[in-house]
């Protein structure tokens, strides 16, 4: 079947049923005994065979740092990559608020069971159930780890673990390092990364950029990475390639996402075979420090935490532009609270920025351009003091003065949403393996776990997960069940990678035209943000398959990269990245297209309640939409239907 | 607003650098001093010059990777903010401004404003962790850290491994950096095993990696973005001599 979007423009096709393996391996029994079962019947490496398999680790985040320490604690050889100049500074570092784990340590009615039910319906009935039970299970396994490893998480007086409820849930199960939660769990990956490191058992290349994955005989053999010093191209050759490299939420160009973030890795992936899954399924975090100007070269969230204290508002009168303590309260609108009486401030991360995007459309918004609400502590700081406030939130508030230059002690926040997580990713199955053998995805960069929308601290989980718990059995059972002839980077797959790199890195340089990289993608980020962001309808989307071709020839002809291939070149590694966006952009609008339901993340105009709630579609649209690259045809849709056994598929209502 | 920059310009390791002058105009007040290079590096890229390199990632101030020198103070005038955190609000029209690399033998220039930080990684190596393998942890409360540790704990821990405290140092000492690691570590109970080991394997490496020595000057505090206190030096020459004793012993 082929589907035309609009004439002459471009289409996708769907593949015949069973053309691709899209068999999710799950393995059989009862959702909880699962994973154990299948623990069992993996195959095992022998302790002292592990030392003759190399694996590569590309990423150094919580999924990547994690995944290379423990897999090098288990005996087998190991190489790390990462852009940064150290291991350490993986954007997971960046966030804030906490990681969920079913301790039920406060009592209060947590369980395995509520924990991965919280998950699948967080993520609006578009996860796979098993793998998010596994998560659910092992969550509790990472705190200990953790807590082992020395992350200082927040402690009761008497020594215990202490935890907080976040992101709308009804149990604390959120555990938490101040506001640098994040930080302190890549810092214990990091640790126990580095004392491989120091051991020998896994070399680490900072400062690398991996550009291709190299396929053998239909088995991912290793990668290709430039030297981002040197801009010396190599290749890498290997058993098995964890590629743990983050979301690609910068094809926004102004996100939460750390500069550097990218989705080369996961699109040279996917050139190569790799199936790519729900790119449509974006997310986009309600509290984050609105754009100042044209000058922003990207956003700052504020912790979701806020939400617990903060009211949002807005004036009830549009172009109120009276300062905010001037705004009496019955003029305000406490528009969360009002729509949602149970969940108010706490509703979902979409449900709060979806709300906040319609009454700045309705022109209330606050701040420079209308594009703001009010995040007002005035309440709260009359409720528990103002010392309490500062005690729960003074890291936060000073990051807000800081970049604002308002104190939100007196004045309330301003926020507004932005893009900070991507649920999509490389297609998996339950042993992270994508459809490329050998080739294993994980953390963010895999589609797993969070279906359509990711619940607050549940990103670090799944990281961890991944890394310390899943992939140290999955990646065995693989190397011991396959045949893996020797190769060498002598082979022909290296060679003609490593020179296709070389070659488009060349192209690059060689354009020397008139517009900077940077300037093409804020002009690629307005668009899909425009068109593809918080709201999507037939019409935008369409205009930005039209569009984006469009800035994309312009780019292939008229960028600037100055400099040469050398050297250390940042203009040449944006150049790289900008490139690779254009292509997932087009990939992600497509899905969002196709996908004429709105679930999580995705909000399609026209399919949404009478309330204006996002409206499932669960008789047409209950699978994985996993997209096959067919080069300059349009790209193949694959289908993983998803199968709800445990858990009754009801619509969302936080009401 | 306008400004005139002095930036270093050095085209690879082992080359000479100079300061060269640039124009940078129409600054806005909130944009991020990092923003404002931004601004200057796609001007110098339109007339065809090479941008100025810096070092950058998260630019909210938690990753670590950047940090210049500005008219002489690492990461600038603003107590307790990182480069990438800091706003041209705290600059006036017409001023002159020297940027320039962290310098220290131990830290050689890369690039224009990138050093190579990767002796920070090699102390973290030789013994910055608590040696637990994946798997057969005890249950996160079965060990009590009183609250008191485990703050003291996350005080130290907050360190972003910047490197600024090197390059404040008059010394180019990194002892800041490593006795915030230390600290963090030997203040939890889980620590307490490695703890004499992990200072003496911790401080050799440091020595080896050509950073300076402490001679009580301040510096490093002053000007660490994450305020991590000298405290942590005092703590971790305690358990040094300790450690010395015991093996004495």
């Amino acid at each position: 079947m082929t589907t035309t979007l609009s004439p002459g423009v471009t289409s996708w096709t769907e593949g015949r049923p069973g053309a691709v393996d899209l068999d999710a391996h799950t393995p059989d029994g009862p959702i909880a005994q699962k994973w154990d079962k299948h623990k069992f019947e993996m195959k095992l490496v022998n302790p002292a065979n592990k030392r003759r398999y190399h694996v590569i680790v590309v990423g150094s985040g919580l999924a990547g740092g994690a995944a290379a320490a423990s897999l090098a604690e288990l005996g087998y050889r190991v190489s790390c990559f990462c852009y940064q100049d150290s291991p350490r500074r993986a954007h997971s570092i960046a966030a804030q608020g906490g990681i969920n784990a079913a301790k039920n340590y406060p009592n209060d009615g947590d369980s395995v069971y509520r924990l991965f039910y919280d998950t699948i319906k967080g993520g609006d009935y578009r996860a796979r159930e098993a793998n998010v039970y596994r998560l659910a299970q092992v969550s509790v396994n990472i705190i200990d780890q953790c807590a082992a490893q020395g992350v200082p998480f927040a402690r009761e007086y008497g020594g215990l673990l202490d935890n907080r409820s976040f992101g709308g849930a009804q149990v604390s199960r959120t555990f938490y390092a101040r506001g640098q939660t994040g930080q302190q769990l890549l810092l214990g990956a990091y640790q126990a990364l580095a004392r491989q490191i120091g051991k020998g058992a896994v070399k680490m290349h900072p400062r690398s950029e991996m550009l291709d994955l190299v396929v053998v005989d239909g088995q991912a053999r290793g990668i290709t990475t430039r030297d981002l010093v040197t801009g010396e191209v190599t290749s890498h050759s290997a058993d098995a390639v964890v590629l743990a490299t983050g979301g690609y939420g910068n094809v926004f160009f102004l996100s939460t996402n750390a500069k550097g973030c990218n989705t080369t890795a996961i699109w040279r992936a996917h050139m190569r075979g790799a199936l790519l899954a729900n790119p449509c399924f974006t997310q986009i975090h309600p509290t984050c420090i609105p754009v100042s100007g044209d000058h922003q070269s990207k956003l700052t969230l504020m912790s979701e935490s806020l939400r617990n204290d903060g009211r949002i508002w807005v004036p009830k009168t549009a172009g109120d532009t009276r300062s905010p303590d001037l705004i009496p309260e019955e003029e305000r609108d406490y528009f969360l609270e009002r729509k949602y009486p149970s969940f108010g401030n706490l509703v979902p991360r979409d449900v709060a920025s979806r709300n906040a995007k319609e009454v700045c459309d309705q022109g209330m918004g606050v701040g420079p351009g209308g594009r703001g609400v009010y995040l007002d502590f005035a309440d709260a700081s009359q409720r528990l003091g103002t010392d309490v406030i500062r005690e729960r939130y003074g890291n936060l508030f000073d990051m807000y003065q800081r970049i604002t230059d308002e104190d939100p002690y007196r004045v309330p926040m301003r926020v507004y949403p932005a893009i900070h997580y991507t649920m999509g990713g490389l297609w998996v199955d339950y042993n992270l393996m994508s459809t490329i053998p050998g080739c294993f995805v994980a953390g963010e960069a895999n589609f797993a776990d969070q279906g359509a929308n990711r619940l607050g601290a549940s990103a670090l989980m799944q990281g961890l997960a991944d890394g310390y718990f899943i992939l140290p059995y999955t990646i065995g059972n693989y190397l011991a069940g396959t045949k893996l002839p020797a190769v060498t980077t002598e082979a022909t797959p290296f060679v003609e990678s490593a020179q296709a790199v070389s070659d488009r890195t060349k192209r690059l340089l060689s354009i020397k035209g008139n517009r900077t990289v940077d300037s093409f993608h804020r002009e690629l980020g307005l668009l899909v943000w425009e068109h593809c962001g918080m709201a999507r309808n037939d019409a935008g989307l369409r205009h930005c398959l039209d569009e984006i071709p469009r800035i994309e020839a312009e780019f292939w002809s008229n960028v600037n990269v100055p400099g040469s291939g050398e050297e250390l070149n940042q203009s040449l590694e944006k150049a790289g990245r900008v490139s690779d966006f254009f292509q997932l952009a087009k990939l992600m609008v497509t899905d969002a297209l196709h996908r004429t339901e709105s679930c999580g993340g995705h909000f399609r105009e026209e399919s949404q309640t009478a309330e204006g709630e996002a409206l499932r579609d669960d008789d047409a649209f209950a699978y994985v939409a996993a997209w096959e690259y067919a080069g300059d045809a349009p790209p193949v849709l694959h289908k993983e239907p998803l199968e709800f056994d445990e858990v009754h598929l009801s619509q969302r209502s936080y009401k | 607003m306008n400004l005139t920059l002095k930036v270093w310009r050095q085209p690879a390791p082992g080359q000479s650098g100079r300061l060269v002058t640039y124009p940078a105009t129409d600054i806005s007040p909130d944009m991020s001093f990092l923003e404002m290079l931004d601004v200057v590096n796609e001007g110098l890229i339109t007339t065809g010059e090479e941008p100025i390199a810096f070092d950058h990632d998260c630019r909210e101030g938690i990753c670590g990777m950047c940090g210049v020198v500005i008219d002489g103070i690492a990461h600038g005038p603003e107590r307790a903010t990182t480069t990438c955190q800091l706003h041209m609000r705290h600059f006036h029209d017409g001023q002159t401004i020297t940027i320039e690399p962290w310098r220290a033998e131990a830290f050689p220039v890369i690039k224009d404003l990138i050093v190579d930080r990767s002796a920070f990684d090699r102390i973290i190596e030789a013994g910055g962790f608590i040696s637990t393998d994946t798997g057969g942890t005890p249950d996160a409360n079965a060990v009590l850290v009183p609250k008191v540790a485990a703050d003291r704990a996350m005080d130290a821990a907050a360190c972003i491994g910047c490197g600024a405290c090197v390059a404040a140092c008059p010394n180019a000492s990194a002892m800041l950096f490593t006795a915030a690691k230390i600290t963090h570590l030997g203040s939890l109970p889980q620590g307490q095993p490695e703890r004499y080991q992990r200072v003496v394997s911790m401080v050799k490496a440091m020595d080896e990696e050509g950073f300076g020595t402490c001679t009580n000057i301040g510096e490093c505090a002053a000007v660490c973005p994450k305020e991590i206190s000298m405290d942590t030096i005092a703590a971790m020459n305690r358990d040094l001599i300790r450690a010395t004793i015991r093996r004495a012993d």
